[in-house]
């Protein structure tokens, strides 16, 4: 070999141990999970062939269709509702002063915490007996709501957890993208007398249009996927009313061991997932594209 | 920053989002500083004394949770010398050699940036069971080295290192690896810290993988034995003891918040912005 063709090859030595395991662990497993979809495997492998049969009866399970619902409408609740108040406490927090960095301190605090902690610190502010807000409840006369039982609170419940939870990382960003405004630009809008409102709808909000389109997809695909709020604080009830799409999946392919079936609704949360990374992609520049606004 | 000042009622409305950020924290603490016996059928007891460190004392006393920790640092460091290593690796293959099928393999990567974890579990799960990997530490950390945020993230920083000091350093007679080892390595001391943070941070509180993979006690990691202490949750097993563990169990990871929060926050707006 000569070392012309030697050196031509080195460059894969590099990069070979990641690829090997990236397609080992992920991508044969992606190509496994198409397949795996087409058929009827159970507990004891095996497996029949039934072409798109598993989509058809997950195309007509009411219960599929009861947690891609209650999915939906998380993602509803949560998506908006979070962009709105990250980008209000950047705004609010975009200071040099001590005060406002222990308070965005104190906005992040909860986002380095894990699902597990967070449900079960959320269990006793909701649960009407022993928690928080039953004891707020009471000191105030009032009965204490059954937050995690009650069909039509369960689902608001988990958005509030959820967006406790979540808060720090969309706000973070909205900081990064109001540090990235060239100073200049809010001197001119003063130059030309604008007020505070129109210095924040013409100059401000136009420049963190990327930003608030990347948080929006971000925390879409992320609630897309939510799953440890719903099987830790309510498994998915009262009566399948807070059983999110991923908790559905879970429990076909570990709970009942239809793999063929949950398969299959692994692909139609990944093709939707992979949808809204697609749209994101497109409206703020793909990854690697340059960073420029 | 704006120089502007905030009016009184954005005050108001931002102290109160901290309450409301920090009760629930506050509440955690002080259930957990309660003996068990008080809070039965009484969880307002916590907020006045008597206050204890007994449930404290049965965590490092008699309870697995110390097992759950030590295995939570195994699997959490591991992921996180092999993310670094091997995304070290290719992010210098990919940025500074030219090779066969290099933008085709790099395309493959950022393939998966799009990859959600729900859609290959299935296969993952049966992968490691044919390979006896379940319940196991290498089973734990494998999944998570298959980072393509780390291949990237190390890509575009070594890209913007100057390659005169590369070609110096061929000059001298240096091999490629050398190059790479000596001359660009700790050059990516910045970076390397920014994702070491940021791949703790995921590996400690990752909940998905680990609870499909440790199904024996003893190979939980925190998350999952949090998850199994609170699903098997009576009253009488003691509410204080319960927060105690939720408490515990967030102590190591505000430590590294505190210590490295400039680093988790250039990661994670990088991880983002870029």
């Amino acid at each position: 070999m000569s070392a012309g063709v030697q050196r031509r090859w080195q460059g894969l030595l590099f990069v070979a141990p990641f690829l090997l395991l990236y397609c080992t662990i992920l991508i044969y497993p992606l190509l496994k999970g198409a397949w795996l979809s087409l058929y009827r495997v159970d507990l004891f492998g095996g497996g029949t062939f039934v072409g798109l049969g598993n989509y058809g009866r997950l195309f007509a399970d009411p219960v599929f269709w009861q947690s891609m619902a209650n999915t939906l409408l998380l993602a509803l609740m949560i998506v908006p509702l979070l962009t709105a108040i990250a980008l209000a406490l950047a705004l609010a927090l975009n200071r040099a002063t001590r005060g406002a960095a222990i308070l965005r301190g104190v906005f992040f605090s909860s986002a380095v915490l894990s699902v597990t902690i967070v449900t079960l610190i959320w269990r006793f502010v909701l649960a009407p007996d022993a928690g928080l807000l039953g004891e707020l409840w009471t000191a105030a006369g009032w009965a204490p709501l059954p937050f995690l039982s009650d069909q039509s609170l369960v689902l608001p419940a988990l958005a509030v957890t959820t967006i406790w939870w979540s808060v720090g990382f969309p706000m973070l960003l909205f900081l990064a993208g109001l540090q990235q405004i060239p100073h200049d630009m809010y001197e001119a809008a003063a130059l030309d007398g604008a007020g505070r409102w129109t210095t924040f709808t013409k100059v401000t909000l136009p420049a963190l249009k990327r930003t608030t389109i990347l948080v929006f997809m971000l925390q879409t695909a992320a609630q897309l996927q939510l799953f440890g709020q719903s099987q830790l604080l309510t498994a998915g009830g009262p009566s399948g009313a807070s059983r999110t799409a991923v908790l559905f999946l879970f429990e076909s392919a570990f709970g009942r061991w239809e793999l063929g079936y949950a398969s299959a609704a692994a692909e139609v949360l990944f093709v939707l997932i992979v949808a809204v990374t697609l749209t994101q992609y497109a409206l703020t520049g793909r990854p690697g594209a340059d960073n420029a606004r | 920053m704006r120089a502007d000042r905030l009016s009184p009622v954005a005050w108001a409305l931002v102290l109160l989002g901290a309450a409301i950020m920090l009760a629930p924290l506050v509440w955690t603490v002080l259930l957990s500083l309660k003996a068990n016996a008080e809070l039965v059928g009484n969880s307002g007891a916590a907020l006045h004394g008597p206050y204890t460190l007994q449930n404290y004392a049965a965590i490092f006393g008699t309870s697995q949770t110390m097992r759950w920790l030590l295995n939570s640092a195994i699997v959490s460091l591991g992921t996180t010398a092999g993310v670094l290593v091997l995304c070290s690796l290719a992010g210098y293959g990919f940025a500074r050699l030219d090779f066969p099928f290099r933008r085709t393999l790099f395309v493959l990567v950022l393939l998966g940036l799009a990859i959600p974890s729900q859609a290959v579990i299935l296969p993952q799960h049966q992968l490691f069971a044919t390979l006896h990997l379940h319940n196991s530490y290498p089973g734990l950390i494998l999944p998570g080295l298959t980072t393509s945020f780390g291949v990237f993230f190390m890509t575009q920083y070594m890209k913007a290192i100057p390659t005169e000091l590369d070609e110096a350093a061929m000059l001298d007679g240096a091999s490629r690896f050398r190059v790479f080892w000596k001359v660009i390595l700790p050059l990516t001391v910045p970076a390397q810290s920014a994702l070491a943070v940021f791949t703790f941070l995921g590996s400690w509180n990752d909940y998905w993988w680990p609870l499909i993979s440790a199904t024996r006690s003893d190979m939980y990691t925190l998350t999952v034995g949090l998850a199994a202490a609170q699903m098997n949750y009576a009253q009488t097993s003691g509410l204080g003891f319960l927060m105690a563990q939720a408490v515990f169990a967030s102590v190591p990871i505000f430590i590294v918040y505190l210590i490295f929060q400039r680093q988790i926050i250039q990661a994670m707006a990088g991880a983002a912005l870029k």
